[in-house]
């Protein structure tokens, strides 16, 4: 349940992000990354939740794009980048891209997340 | 170790943004920023416009005066209704940018040699080759003479304010596809860069000298000045000219006066003058495409079905995407027009109003020559001129390059113009020479005008008055009103050469090589109800001999288009709209009606094998139409090269310098009068003197070759060796149409050939309720993602046409052919 909240909300924001800011495309890293600093999963499950969450959310965003198109500029760009003449592809190559982003910025936020619990925990002691 | 852990993953997170975030250098270009260009809230696929895309819009600017509607029709053409001048070209300017905005900034950044800031050091050539030719310095020159004139200044103004605003209303991820493509962003536009881009028309339909000045010198030192005049002869048999023949024209006003010296300076083999080795040599110039041209005729009433005028127009320039037309409506209270306008200028270009209806071609007139400037020294600060040294102008180039540092030179400014090619850029053509160009296009050039009051003349009347501000490049204006009349005049700032002057490089040391005198505007050849019932030109020679003025080298006039067109529309009665479109796409090839009958005469053809008999008999049976299916158009075309190759080419190698290569007429004319034995001579045997027929033979032969492996590579069809294909600007294949299935070809009406043709086609009849038709090869939108982006391509291949809604008011804008609506309103 954790780990599909996490995923969902790493494309929520990811998307917010990207709508209500005029910040870089790459933006979506620090809310993924705050998301994994803020919920504690697994190591792994963070990393998974981070990279869907992106991953799920631009393919998505992608394939309205592309279908509303007829596909036709995802055509052309396929021929353009010489990757063959699937725009399916380049569909999952544009979540991939982004959800590998998000997922080792979900990590750094994991490792921040405890470095930090270090840090504290010895100022404790 | 948890330090090291999250110091190891924030550095993999922060190289892995930064290699999608950089652009890569892959052969010659670069790749785009592809986690930018790829992510679907900043990226290309903000560019994917749904096909059933709402263009429905709300625009509140402050620089309006009052309101404006914009109604697109189904083929998304905008009907501009606006109450006043200022607000329509604000609307328009609005409009092209919206649909055009990247093609409109790359084109004047071309023209303003600032390619390098786009593409890097590779465009460096075409940049320094650019600022050097004055294109910057001459629409400043045209820039400053339309602030004198109120009514041009508003239009200009409010263009760019439209254009502004809708560059002002775009968010970050809506920018056009291509600067995602190139990573970059658009500029502020700026009254300037309207005339840059005239400048650039003009380049393109009045520049071919910066290279051909070049050849046609080399090939007069190299043959000497009789054997040139027979190679490049200025006198066509054939020539059916603009101004029928016979017609009489008034004597010279001026009479240009030949420097007594030119026997020797001029028409002389003056080879010694290369003076220096020069470095940074240019082996491509940009040089205008030669097909560079058009076709354009009016028929009177007296020779239509209706009774009622057709003008019809077909400019001949590169075939490209985003198209360099756009077609609109444009109305205000005090007139009403609709046609062609180019992205980047304000009006119509091309097109017609409640009243009348004009066209243009190119008139080819030679207005640019080239100078041979002697300076003191290397600073190029004092050139000679009549034995004193005079001081040159200097002209500070920053160029900026992408990646890279500035380039910085200074360009000197002569009398004459700019200095193009000197020991710090040349070509191998120009042989180190110091040239400076002199060219009509960099004089105060305010020929918009002509459009502007086009766009609101009424009769023939204002026709004349409208075109008389047309300076640069010359064009062929033809006319009709619904009043009855049909006209045509040659329209330019055209020099009063003495014979010959400027066809070579001119000495620039001499102020008697200077230009004389401008012809006055009222001695261009002009008529206006002929009695013949029609008016037409294809860029050939204006008029016959009788003109008193020296006309330019006639390797600038095409000649076979003209003799179609006339032949037609004199056989031609009781003629409606659909006759003149089917002549417009006409594949009929006359020069190879001519070039048959004397290819067989001298062509033995018991000494061909059977193989080649059989590409002979496909020529012998051909109907003469370049029609895409015919294979008897391939092997008419590939024997006629072949056989220019056989008769010209020897000699032509024997140059260590490109020579152009003679016009076809010159071969067919000697051909059709029996001296084509000049130079027939294959140089190279030593043992034999070769005839035309020994030629004819040897060509064939090499064709059939040819012919041979077009077939077994199934490219007999002559559309399929043809190939026509429109290219997007950026030469990126897959943003082109490739492989369309069209005919024509050079010397044909429907002169469509590889990458170049007629790319706007329009009908106007003139009747009580204007009917027109129109087409171009391209699309409203300038966007590769759109699915208006490419709509004409094939209606225009197949040669079918639109007929134009031409709304006589806002409260005709009503109905199914209505499909959006914008409204722009005063903030």
């Amino acid at each position: 349940m954790k780990f599909l909240v996490v995923t969902f909300l790493t494309a929520y924001l990811g998307y917010a992000i990207g709508v209500y800011t005029q910040m870089p495309w790459w933006s979506f890293a620090l809310s993924s990354a705050l998301i994994a600093l803020c919920v504690q999963q697994s190591k792994i499950s963070t990393f998974v939740s981070g990279f869907l969450g992106i991953f799920l959310l631009w393919i998505l965003l992608a394939f309205i794009r592309d279908v509303s198109n007829d596909h036709i500029l995802s055509q052309r760009v396929v021929s353009i980048l010489g990757i063959g003449s699937s725009s399916t592809l380049l569909i999952l190559i544009t979540g991939f891209l982004g959800g590998m982003v998000s997922g080792l910025a979900a990590i750094t936020g994991y490792h921040l997340r405890s470095s930090a619990k270090a840090i504290l925990s010895f100022n404790l002691e | 170790m948890r330090f090291v852990y999250l110091l190891l993953s924030l550095t993999c997170t922060v190289a892995l943004i930064w290699v999608l975030n950089t652009r890569w250098q892959v052969g010659t270009t670069k790749t785009p920023r592809i986690g930018y260009f790829l992510s679907p809230q900043k990226g290309f696929w903000q560019n994917a416009e749904s096909v059933s895309a709402n263009f429905n819009a709300e625009i509140k600017a402050e620089a309006l005066n009052g309101k404006a509607s914009v109604y697109i029709d189904g083929r998304l053409i905008p009907h501009v209704f606006a109450e006043n001048d200022f607000d329509a070209y604000f609307v328009q300017g609005y409009l092209h940018a919206r649909f055009r905005l990247w093609q409109m900034e790359f084109q004047t950044h071309v023209a303003a040699g600032r390619l390098s800031e786009i593409i890097g050091k590779e465009g460096l050539n075409t940049d320094r080759f650019f600022r050097r030719l004055g294109m910057v310095y001459g629409a400043e020159q045209a820039l400053a003479a339309s602030e004198m004139d109120s009514s041009m200044k508003n239009a200009v103004n409010a263009y760019a304010a439209g254009v502004n605003a809708y560059i002002r209303s775009l968010q970050p991820e809506q920018i056009p596809f291509e600067y995602k493509l190139l990573d970059y962003e658009p500029e502020n536009w700026s009254p300037l860069k309207t005339y840059l881009f005239l400048m650039f028309m003009s380049f393109d339909l009045s520049g071919r000298d910066v290279n051909t000045d070049l050849q046609m010198t080399n090939a007069k030192n190299y043959f000497g000045w009789d054997n040139y005049k027979k190679l490049y002869p200025n006198v066509m048999d054939s020539l059916d000219p603009i101004i029928p023949k016979g017609t009489t024209f008034s004597p010279a006003s001026f009479r240009p006066q030949t420097p007594s010296d030119a026997a020797i300076r001029f028409f002389g083999k003056n080879d010694s003058s290369v003076q220096q080795s020069a470095k940074n040599l240019l082996f491509n110039v940009p040089t205008p495409d030669a097909g560079n041209g058009s076709n354009n005729w009016a028929v009177a009433g007296s020779k239509t079905k209706s009774k009622a005028p057709i003008l019809c127009n077909d400019p001949h320039l590169g075939l490209n995407l985003p198209s360099l037309w756009f077609e609109m409506q444009i109305t205000t209270p005090t007139y009403n027009t609709y046609g062609a306008s180019f992205p980047g200028s304000p009006a119509i270009v091309i097109g017609f109003n409640d009243s009348i209806a004009w066209g243009v071609t190119n008139a080819g007139r030679d207005v640019m020559d080239l100078y041979n400037i002697r300076f003191k020294d290397e600073l190029k600060k004092e050139y000679l001129m009549n034995g004193n040294w005079i001081l040159s102008e200097q002209r500070q180039e920053v160029i900026q390059v992408r990646d890279e540092a500035n380039l910085s030179e200074v360009v000197p400014i002569t009398q004459y113009g700019p200095v193009l090619y000197d020991n710090e850029f040349n070509t191998p053509d120009a042989r180190g020479l110091t040239l400076a160009v002199k060219w009509t296009a960099n004089f105060a050039n305010a020929g918009m005008k002509a459009f502007y009051l086009l766009n609101r003349a009424k009769n023939y009347k204002d026709y004349v008055t409208a075109i008389k501000n047309w300076t640069c490049p010359g064009q062929n204006f033809v006319f009709a009103s619904k009043s009855g009349d049909i006209a045509i005049r040659q329209q330019g700032s055209f020099v009063a050469k003495w014979k010959h002057q400027g066809d070579f490089i001119m000495p620039g040391t001499d102020s008697i090589y200077q230009w004389q005198r401008m012809i006055p505007m009222d001695e261009n050849p002009t008529i206006k109800n002929p009695t013949r019932g029609f008016v037409s030109s294809a860029n050939q020679k204006p008029t016959d001999s009788t003109y008193p003025y020296y006309l330019g080298s006639a390797h600038h006039f095409p000649l076979y288009r003209g003799i179609i067109i006339n032949r037609k529309l004199t056989g031609s009665n009781n003629i409606t709209p659909d006759d003149m479109m089917k002549m417009q796409t006409s594949n009929y090839n006359v020069f190879a009606e001519m070039a048959r009958p004397v290819l067989l005469k001298y062509l033995d053809k018991d000494n061909l094998s059977p193989v080649e008999k059989k590409y002979i008999d496909l020529l012998e049976t051909w109907n003469l139409k370049a029609d895409p299916q015919e294979k008897g158009a391939t092997v008419f075309s590939c024997i006629w090269d072949s056989l220019e190759n056989a008769v010209w080419g020897d000699e032509l190698a024997g140059s260590k310098l490109k020579l152009p290569v003679p016009d076809s007429y010159s071969l067919l004319e000697r051909m059709l009068k029996g001296t084509a034995d000049f130079m027939a001579d294959n140089i190279t045997t030593k043992d034999k003197v070769e005839t035309i027929q020994d030629a004819v033979l040897t060509a064939c032969r090499k064709a059939c070759k040819e012919l041979e492996v077009l077939e077994q590579t199934g490219k007999l069809e002559w559309a399929k060796r043809k190939d026509t294909y429109v290219q997007h600007l950026l030469k990126i294949p897959s943003l082109s149409r490739l492989h369309l299935p069209i005919g024509g070809g050079e010397d044909i009406i429907n002169a469509t050939k590889s990458n170049h043709g007629p790319g706007w086609r329009m009908v106007v009849h003139l009747t009580a309720e204007t009917e027109a038709y129109c087409i171009y090869a391209g699309g409203q939108s300038g966007n590769p993602g759109s699915i208006y982006y490419d709509t004409f391509i094939n209606s225009w291949v197949e040669g079918t046409y639109y007929k134009a809604l031409f709304l006589k008011n806002e409260d005709a804008a009503t109905g199914d052919q209505i499909k959006w609506k914008m409204n722009f309103i005063k903030n």
